[in-house]
C-alpha cells in the first residue's frame, strides 16, 4: 500500500506546487499509516528529486525518456498506471492543473478509480473516503465520497500548503514500458516566452479591467506580473475591446483560476468576473469607485486611480523585494 | 469528417446557489439551464468550422447524459447549428458514469473529431473528456485554443506556459477545448430555431456502469471578512500587509 503522486518539473526544478502536493499525499498517508512514492517524469537531477524527501516522501521513482520529454497524454496515463500498480498505490495525488486535468481523468478510467478534482482539505474521513471540493466555481463545497478501492484526488493549487516533514529518501530510476499507440500526437512546433507560466497555473495574477483606460497603459500590469513572477490577465470587456487577447480574459465563461493573489487593477467585479476569480486566496482591488463590487470580493481594497496607484505600487513592491 | 460534440446542461452562470434545507441538495427552482459555457464555444467552432469548409465537415452530433428535462438544452444546439442529436437517458452521476455512458453510445459510430468543454460551470470537474478518450482508446489532446481543418487537414494548439505549441494527431481524437477555441458563441437565428424542431434527435438507454463517486453533502462558504481599506496615499502600507499578513509577495 502507498500514496502515488505525480510531481511535475518545470525545466528540471520543482515548484511549490509540487512540494504542496507532496506534503499532501504525507497527510493523506498519515491518515493510512502508509507512505508516500513521488512520481517524477524527466530531466531532473537527483539533487532536486531528494527534495521530495523534505516534506515526506520516502521513495522518489524517476522516468527520464525522451519520449516524454513533451505531455502526451496517453503515454503519461500509462506510465502513471503502471507505477500505481507496482507500488500497490490505493491514493493518487495530482495538480488540479493542466497536467493533471489532462492525464488523472485518463489514470481514473485505467485503474477503475473515483476521481475528485478541485480538492481543497485531507479527507474528512478514510472508510468511507470522504473528501471536499469547490463547486459552482467557489459558491459552494461539495463533500464527495469515493467508493473505489483505488482514489484519485487532483488538488486544488493553494489550498493545502507546505509541510515539512523530512524522512530518509530512496531515488530509484524506473523505465516503463511504452508503447507506440501511445504516441499518436506529437508537439510540432513550440511557441513559447519562457519563464512565463501558464495563466491558469500561476500563482500570483495581475489582472486589469476597462478602468485601465486603453491597451497602452498596459505597461506598469505586465512589469508588475514580471517582478512578481506572476501571469496577467484581463476582464471580459478588455478582451472585447481588444485591447489584450482573448486568452488572458478571466471569468465565468473565460479562464477559471485560484492564485495565492489576484491583482484587480480598474476591475469593476461584475457576478461573471468574480466566478473565474473568488476562488484566489488573496484578492486585491484598486478601483476608483468605492461602490464597485470587486471590493465585496477583496481582501485588500484601495480607492484611487489606477494610473497613480499602479507605480507607487510597483516602487514600494521592488523595494521590499529589494530590486 | 463527422464532429462530435458533448455538452452539459448547468444552470445559467449568474444563478444564485441556494441550498435545500437538509444541505442535501441544492434549490434549483426557477433556474434557467443553459449549454456549459465551454461546451458552447466548442459547438461554435465546430459549426464555424463546417461554414468555412462544406466540403471536409460533412455532419455535427451533439450528444448529452440527461433526463427529458434536459431536451430544450439539445434543441439550442440544434438551432445554433447541430445537425443531429443524442440523449443518453439517464440522470448525469460522476465524470465516470458520464464518459462512460457516452463512449457505449458512440462506439460504434465512428466521429472523426470529438469536442468536449474543458470544465463544467456546475461541478468544475474537467474530466469527462479525458475520461472519455480513455474508455474509447483514443489519444486526447487538452486545453486546445486554436482548431482549424485547411485543405482537409487537422491543425490544433494546446495552451502551455508562457505560450503555445502546435500539435500533430492521429485521427479520431478527443480535443478538451479551453476558452479562444471561438470568440463568440453562435447565436440560433430564427430559422435555426424553426430547423431544429424537427431535427433527429436519438434517445438511448443507458448502459450498466456504476458511479465511483457520490456528492454526500453540501455546504456554503463562509461570509467573508470585510476588505481592508488602505488610503491611495498610503500604499507601503498596503505592500506591509502583502507582505507580513497576507505573506503573498
Amino acid at each position: 500500500m502507498s500514496v502515488l503522486v505525480y510531481i511535475e518539473n518545470w525545466d528540471g526544478k520543482f515548484k511549490k506546487l509540487s512540494f504542496e502536493l507532496i506534503s499532501y499525499a504525507q497527510g493523506i498517508a498519515r491518515q493510512l499509516s502508509t507512505s508516500v512514492v513521488a512520481l517524477s517524469i524527466g530531466n531532473v537531477a537527483e539533487e532536486e528529486l531528494k527534495k521530495a524527501g523534505n516534506y515526506g516522501a520516502s521513495k522518489v521513482i524517476a522516468v527520464n525518456n525522451p519520449k516524454l520529454n513533451e505531455l502526451v497524454n496517453q503515454a503519461y496515463a500509462s506510465v502513471i498506471s503502471e507505477l500505481a500498480l507496482k507500488e500497490e498505490a490505493t491514493v493518487l495525488v495530482f495538480a488540479n492543473n493542466m497536467t493533471g486535468k489532462a492525464v488523472a481523468p485518463r489514470v481514473a478510467v485505467k485503474l477503475n478509480a473515483g476521481l475528485v478534482s478541485g480538492v481543497i482539505a485531507l479527507p474528512s474521513s478514510t472508510e468511507p473516503f470522504v473528501v471536499k471540493k469547490k463547486i459552482y466555481t467557489g459558491k459552494a463545497y461539495a463533500s464527495v465520497t469515493i467508493k473505489s478501492p483505488v482514489k484519485i484526488i487532483t488538488l486544488s493549487q493553494n489550498s493545502f500548503g507546505l509541510n515539512e516533514s523530512a524522512v530518509d529518501v530512496s531515488i530509484e530510476n524506473f523505465v516503463p514500458q511504452l508503447r507506440d499507440n501511445d504516441f499518436a500526437t506529437s508537439v510540432l512546433e513550440t511557441n513559447k516566452q519562457t519563464g512565463k507560466v501558464l495563466l491558469t497555473d500561476a500563482e500570483i495574477v495581475v489582472s486589469g479591467g476597462r478602468g485601465m483606460k486603453s491597451a497602452e497603459f498596459w505597461a506598469p500590469i505586465e512589469e508588475l506580473a514580471e517582478i512578481l513572477g506572476g501571469a496577467t490577465a484581463c476582464s471580459r470587456p478588455v478582451a472585447d475591446e481588444g485591447w489584450r487577447p482573448h486568452h488572458e480574459h478571466v471569468g465565468q465563461t473565460g479562464k477559471i483560476i485560484a492564485p495565492n493573489v489576484y491583482f484587480a487593477f480598474g476591475i469593476s467585479g461584475a457576478i461573471q468576473h468574480l466566478g473565474g476569480v473568488s476562488s484566489s486566496k488573496i484578492i486585491v482591488a484598486v478601483n476608483k469607485d468605492r461602490d464597485a463590487p470587486i471590493f465585496e470580493a477583496a481582501n485588500y481594497g484601495v480607492v484611487g486611480d489606477v494610473t497613480t496607484v499602479l507605480p507607487e505600487l510597483i516602487n514600494k513592491i521592488k523595494e521590499v523585494k529589494g530590486q | 469528417m463527422k464532429i462530435l460534440v458533448c455538452l452539459s446542461n448547468v444552470p445559467d452562470t449568474t444563478t444564485k446557489i441556494k441550498l435545500a434545507a437538509d444541505n442535501l441538495s441544492f434549490d434549483l427552482t426557477g433556474v434557467q439551464w443553459i449549454i456549459n459555457p465551454w461546451d458552447e464555444l466548442a459547438l461554435s467552432r465546430a459549426i464555424e468550422l463546417k461554414e468555412k469548409y462544406p466540403a471536409t465537415v460533412e455532419k455535427i452530433t451533439v450528444i448529452t447524459v440527461g433526463n427529458k428535462e434536459t431536451e430544450p438544452t439539445i434543441r439550442k444546439a440544434l438551432a445554433m447549428g447541430a445537425d443531429d442529436a443524442i440523449r443518453v437517458n439517464a440522470e448525469a452521476q460522476d465524470a465516470y458514469f458520464v464518459a462512460g455512458q457516452l463512449a457505449e453510445a458512440i462506439k460504434d459510430k465512428s466521429y472523426d473529431i470529438i469536442l468536449c468543454g474543458i470544465e463544467s460551470s456546475d461541478h468544475n470537474g474537467c474530466n469527462v473528456g479525458s475520461m472519455l478518450s480513455e474508455f474509447m482508446g483514443l489519444p486526447s489532446v487538452s486545453s486546445v485554443s486554436f482548431l482549424d481543418l485547411e485543405n482537409g487537414n487537422v491543425s490544433l494548439n494546446r495552451e502551455v506556459d508562457g505560450g503555445y505549441e502546435k500539435i500533430q494527431t492521429a485521427l479520431p481524437f478527443v480535443a478538451i477545448v479551453q476558452k479562444g477555441i471561438a470568440l463568440e458563441p453562435k447565436i440560433a437565428a430564427m430559422r435555426g430555431i424553426m430547423a431544429a424542431r424537427t431535427k433527429p434527435l436519438l434517445v438511448l438507454e443507458p448502459a450498466n456502469i456504476d458511479a465511483l463517486t457520490e456528492e454526500v453533502a453540501y455546504e456554503l462558504p463562509e461570509a467573508k471578512a470585510a476588505c481592508k481599506m488602505i488610503a491611495p496615499e498610503n500604499i507601503s502600507e498596503l505592500v506591509a500587509l502583502l507582505h507580513n499578513e497576507a505573506k503573498v509577495i
